[in-house]
């Protein structure tokens, strides 16, 4: 996962789960979006348990990055054609 | 130090296939139980790949030099990136765990790939684990640490390798 590795990213949650840094971006994002295991941001698989949310804040993308020895970090990297690009995607009705 | 990507051979197979997902190797009963599924796996006809970080992978490979039991084995990103690419798929993935990462990679093959997934579950913690993972999986647990024979003796009992 050199990309998002090589990337400026600021850490907000370190050593969390994958539960915590799905309601952390549920609980401060209100702009949002759910996406499948695999899906492609920054040109990397993001790993999880569906659904994985994505927030926006701004030009920033907020997501969570998974290493199998270090467990699941939510990262937070400005990208504005990333953000255009994510925020796309279909808004689900419910959750 | 062994070169990881020395090994990184695609495995050419017209039978039935399985990858194994290593996790974090910090728990020891890992290696251990996954030359033992990859043992039985061959000796049932299944080819066996191996997918895993740095870490994990070179354990294999130097527990194993002779290569009796240890085929095609490759980063695990690089794996994830094949199955999701659609340009390979396997019969049967077992995901080991012992972490919440393990989950969060048990839950991404269940969902990339058409594999029956298992899921082999140790350590400390192992009955939480399993109690939080709710998505469908053929699920391999037992508190394993440094001796692998609970987790040995769960696999024989749920043989995979015969499904």
């Amino acid at each position: 996962m050199g990309c998002i590795e090589s990337l400026p990213y600021e850490i907000i949650l370190r050593g969390s789960s994958f539960r915590e840094c799905r309601d952390y971006i549920y609980e401060h994002y209100p702009e949002h979006r759910d996406v499948p295991p695999g899906f492609k941001i920054f040109d990397t698989h993001i790993i999880g348990v569906p659904p994985i949310a994505i927030g926006f804040d701004g030009d920033y993308v907020i997501f969570p990055f998974t290493k199998p020895c270090h467990g699941t970090f939510l990262l937070r990297i400005q990208n504005r054609e990333e953000a255009a690009r994510l925020r796309a995607l279909p808004v689900k009705p419910s959750r | 130090m062994p070169d990881v990507n020395d090994v990184d051979e695609p495995t050419e197979s017209r039978g039935r296939t399985a990858i194994l997902v290593l996790g974090c190797p910090q728990v020891p009963v890992q290696t251990s139980i996954a030359l033992y599924l990859i043992h039985r796996l061959k000796k049932a006809g299944i080819t066996p790949v191996v997918a895993g970080n740095r870490s994990a992978v070179t354990l294999l490979v130097v527990a194993d030099p002779a290569r009796q039991y240890l085929g095609e084995a490759l980063d695990l990103d690089r794996a994830i990136d094949q199955i999701t690419g659609k340009k390979r798929d396997f019969d049967l993935c077992f995901v080991f765990i012992h972490n919440d990462a393990g989950i969060s990679y048990a839950a991404t093959m269940g969902a990339i790939s058409k594999a029956a997934l298992y899921t082999v579950i140790y350590g400390e913690h192992y009955d939480s684990i399993a109690a939080s993972i709710d998505f469908p999986c053929g699920k391999i647990a037992a508190k394993a640490v440094h001796n692998p024979m609970p987790l040995k003796k769960m696999l024989d009992e749920v043989a995979p390798w015969g499904a």
